[in-house]
């Protein structure tokens, strides 16, 4: 798949519509995970929206989202950032042989401070 | 038979581009009664009206249709050039080709064919039409205001400087709006009462001007120039002509508790009260949800310390009927409630304060004097946060906020942040915003000077949550241009919250038949073009209630309402639009189908006498139109089953000799 079609996919799959976003900031100024991630939602969003996917792909970031969906819930243009998140996180996930993480790795960074939601997440991929 | 002239316009390129305006005309020229039939660059123009007049002289015209754009734009226009002509105004019809035609459609081909259907559809119904004539009614030299805030009492000045009696109708106590409870005001800094108070006490004394305060409009009759309408004084229980303002009632009675809404409730006030020192009219009023003697008829203190006599426990609301040419509406706007942003914590902490409760507590006649301590413990805050767009720019899908920028906070923000700094030089003062919107005259240096002069710390970010600990207020925010998430420990946080139209307005929109948008803002009659007069004739619009505004542009539009208002106060007879419904009376079986469809109220039923086919006299119920109230909307003609009800200049059978026409 090109640039284009990943996008288009990755956007289809989430059900929203990057475009609304107004760069407002309030979904990553409301995500509790934001430290531990290196896109932070509304770069998820701009990005996204841009086509900009494989450095999201190969970032850590799309395991280090609560899926807690305060973005979601406060995001003042209906755009649902984690529902994008997600998606990327799904394109990772659907994708044989790329960047993931070993059961090994998962039990490494699941420390006592993460959240048990954090953990979930990122055994996720494994379910398929 | 009609002669008929048919005149094509090529609106420049607007119409010409699309439809082959030649291939028009004289496909027009083949229709029944046309005798002549051209087209021409600009048929408004001084030459396209020319060409009007001379043809009608020299083909002996008896109508005309134009095809040209909608008839809102020109049909004033061509009907004057008929006129001139020496043709009634009414033998013109306007094929709309630019609208329905032109800019719809990209072949020309197609573009060309409409046009041509359009055209004939016009020239079947001019066949049908008859010359018709405007009446004329008589217009009362007094207009109605209704709302006392900045924009009622300027556009009130105004009319009453030209020499006519003006009413302003406000529901609270005092007249004055939000104007009289900010503190200082952008771009200028000059405090709002100092500016406001002025125009108060002058409308107050203008003898062509009367005040009626804590009033509210029941109800609205009539037609432009003739309104009838009725005022609810709601009983004060102070006669308002005796009392002198002295005070001693409101610091004598024992109810001490009631939540003070002039300060927004930030602290309390008695159960008789005088809103502030310079309220206008200044007269005490009993609130009756508080007052013991209303409630349980156990107190009196009032009556027994008012030296002049004025308290008056049995006083009753009174209505006051009366008749005004024109109507302005200028009921404002409200602060939305921020029920729905649980998280800025403005519900669960008394530090989470908006933007018009920092206004009350900067206030030297605030709540506080005028010391900005804060609402939880009194102390001085050392660092403030203020949030802007706090409701507004939110999508619909959303499920909260509003969908417009409300416009003035991103500089009463800048305002209220200036004068902290300068004030309290040892605050902090953080700005949190999506864009930084000034424009204006002098309003970006204004901002640019809060930043560059005083030192106010904007960040480029929206704050996603605020939670009370302890003393402080944890707010967590975007720094959208360093790329970090932001943790600030504030004393005090100031929402800049959207702002909405007054609720009443709605219901007294209904009442004027004026229109709203979503918002329930007033609409303009053109955004562009009629910016102060709503769609409804004779209803202006000053101020906030029409959309969100700040004081410089409110009092412009105050004055550009009152110049419409005295423009139609000037006026002896207005004519009236002949194209009303009319009733067949023999044909009406006065079934009420018709009054009960007329948005207007203009039709009423008469008992007549009617000679019957055996000589006898019956007295029978038929509908009446009032021909002044009508506005044509043709809503009657579809409901009368008999088919007695017809619009004149829209007759039933010129619609159907328009519809055989297109279907040919
Ligand atoms: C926090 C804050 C700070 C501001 N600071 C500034 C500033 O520094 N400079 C500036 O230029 N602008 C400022 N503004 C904007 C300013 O308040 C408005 O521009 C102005 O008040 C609009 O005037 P108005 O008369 O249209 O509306 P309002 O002031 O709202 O007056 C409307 C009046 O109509 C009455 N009313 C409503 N409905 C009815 C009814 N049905 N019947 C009878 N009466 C009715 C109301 O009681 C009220 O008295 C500020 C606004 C806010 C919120
Ligand atoms: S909160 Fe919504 S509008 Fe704001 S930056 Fe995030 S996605 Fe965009
Ligand atoms: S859903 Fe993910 S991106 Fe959104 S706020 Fe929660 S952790 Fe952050
Ligand atoms: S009612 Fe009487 S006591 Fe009260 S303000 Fe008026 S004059 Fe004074
Ligand atoms: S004026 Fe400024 S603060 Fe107010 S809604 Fe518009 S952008 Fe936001």
């Amino acid at each position: 798949m090109n640039r284009d079609n990943v996008r288009d996919e990755v956007i289809r799959r989430s059900g929203t519509d990057p475009r609304k976003c107004m760069k407002c900031g309030k979904c990553s100024a409301t995500c509790p995970s934001y430290d531990e991630m290196e896109g932070h939602p509304h770069e998820f969003v701009y990005m996204v929206e841009n086509g900009d996917i494989e450095p999201l792909l190969a970032s850590e970031s799309i395991y280090r989202c609560l899926t807690c969906m305060a973005c979601v819930e406060r995001c003042p243009r209906g755009v649902e950032p984690a529902k994008i998140v997600e998606s990327v996180r799904l394109e990772a996930i659907r994708k044989k042989g790329a960047n993931r993480l070993t059961p090994e790795a998962v039990a490494a960074v699941a420390d006592e401070e993460l959240p048990q939601q954090a953990v979930v997440t990122a055994f996720r991929k494994y379910a398929k | 038979m009609q002669r008929i002239g048919v005149f094509v316009c090529w609106c420049g390129s607007n119409i010409a581009a699309t439809v082959d305006v030649e291939a028009v005309s004289q496909a027009l020229k083949d229709e029944p009664g046309v005798v002549f039939s051209t087209n021409y660059q600009y048929m408004c123009s001084q030459a396209g009206q020319d060409l009007i007049k001379q043809a009608v002289a020299e083909h002996g015209l008896t109508g005309i249709v134009i095809c040209s754009c909608s008839p809102r734009m020109h049909e004033t226009t061509f009907r004057r050039a008929a006129a001139a002509a020496g043709l009634n105004p009414y033998m013109v019809e306007i094929a709309n080709i630019r609208e329905q035609c032109s800019w719809v459609h990209k072949d020309i081909a197609l573009g060309t064919q409409k046009a041509i259907v359009l055209g004939r559809a016009a020239v079947a119904k001019l066949h049908l039409n008859a010359p018709l004539t405007p009446g004329e009614t008589p217009v009362t030299k007094r207009a109605l205001v209704i709302g006392g805030g900045i924009a009622g009492i300027q556009t009130a000045l105004d009319i009453a400087d030209a020499g006519f009696k003006v009413d302003i109708v406000e529901k609270k106590p005092t007249i004055g709006g939000k104007m009289s409870q900010l503190d200082k005001t952008f771009p200028t800094l000059d405090c709002a009462a100092c500016i406001l108070t002025p125009k108060m006490v002058e409308a107050a004394q203008n003898e062509n001007i009367t005040i009626y305060s804590y009033s509210e409009v029941e109800s609205v009759g009539g037609f432009v120039g003739n309104f009838d309408v009725t005022i609810r004084k709601k009983a004060r229980y102070v006669n308002e002509s005796i009392c002198t303002g002295c005070g001693l009632c409101t610091e004598k009675c024992p109810v001490k508790n009631v939540p003070n809404e002039f300060n927004l409730g930030m602290d309390s006030r008695r159960a008789v009260y005088i809103p502030f020192a310079q309220a206008v009219p200044k007269v005490a009023t009993i609130d009756p949800d508080y007052c013991n003697m209303l409630k349980n008829g156990k107190c009196g203190v009032c009556a027994r310390v008012c030296t002049a006599g004025a308290i008056d426990y049995k006083q009753t609301d009174e209505l006051i009927e009366q008749k005004y040419g024109a109507i302005v509406v200028a009921t404002g706007y409200e602060p939305i409630k921020l029920d729905k942003f649980d998280e800025f914590a403005y519900n669960s902490s008394p530090d989470v304060i908006t933007s018009l409760e920092f206004e009350r507590l900067t206030n030297a006649a605030g709540p506080t004097s005028g010391k900005l301590l804060r609402p939880s413990d009194g102390k001085h805050p050392h660092r403030i946060v203020f949030v802007q767009c706090v409701g507004s720019r939110c999508a619909a899908a959303a499920g909260k906020g509003k969908e417009y920028c409300s416009k003035i906070c991103c500089m009463y923000t800048a305002k209220q942040a200036m004068l902290v700094r300068d004030k309290y030089p040892d605050t902090e003062v953080y700005v949190f915003y999506i864009d930084v919107r000034t424009p204006g005259k002098n309003f970006d240096e204004f901002y640019r000077r809060a930043a560059e002069e005083y030192g106010v710390k904007y960040v480029k970010g929206m704050v996603g949550k605020i939670s009370p600990q302890g003393e402080v207020l944890k707010v967590q925010a975007s720094d959208l241009i360093a790329g970090r998430q932001l943790h600030i420990d504030a004393d005090l946080v100031v929402l800049a919250a959207a702002i909405e139209p007054d609720r009443s307005a709605r219901p007294l929109a209904t009442m004027l038949t004026a229109s709203m948008d979503t918002n329930d803002f007033f609409t303009e009659a053109h955004p562009k073009l009629r910016p102060v007069e709503s769609p409804t004739a004779g209803v202006f619009l000053s101020g906030a209630c029409q959309g969100p505004k700040d004081i410089p542009e409110t009092v412009a539009q105050a004055g550009a309402a009152a110049a419409k208002v005295i423009g139609l106060l000037a006026k002896d007879k207005l004519t009236s639009n002949p194209c009303v419904a009319s009733v067949d009376e023999l044909m009406c079986n006065g079934c009420s189908s018709c009054e009960r469809v007329c948005p207007y109220g203009a039709i009423s039923y008469v008992n007549k006498e009617f000679r019957m086919p055996d000589r006898t006299v019956a007295l029978r119920r038929v509908a009446s139109v009032n021909p002044a109230v009508c506005q044509g909307c043709g809503a009657c003609t579809v409901a009368c089953m008999s088919g007695a009800m017809d619009l004149r200049g829209f007759e039933a059978k010129q619609i159907i000799a328009e519809v055989d026409a297109i279907c040919k």
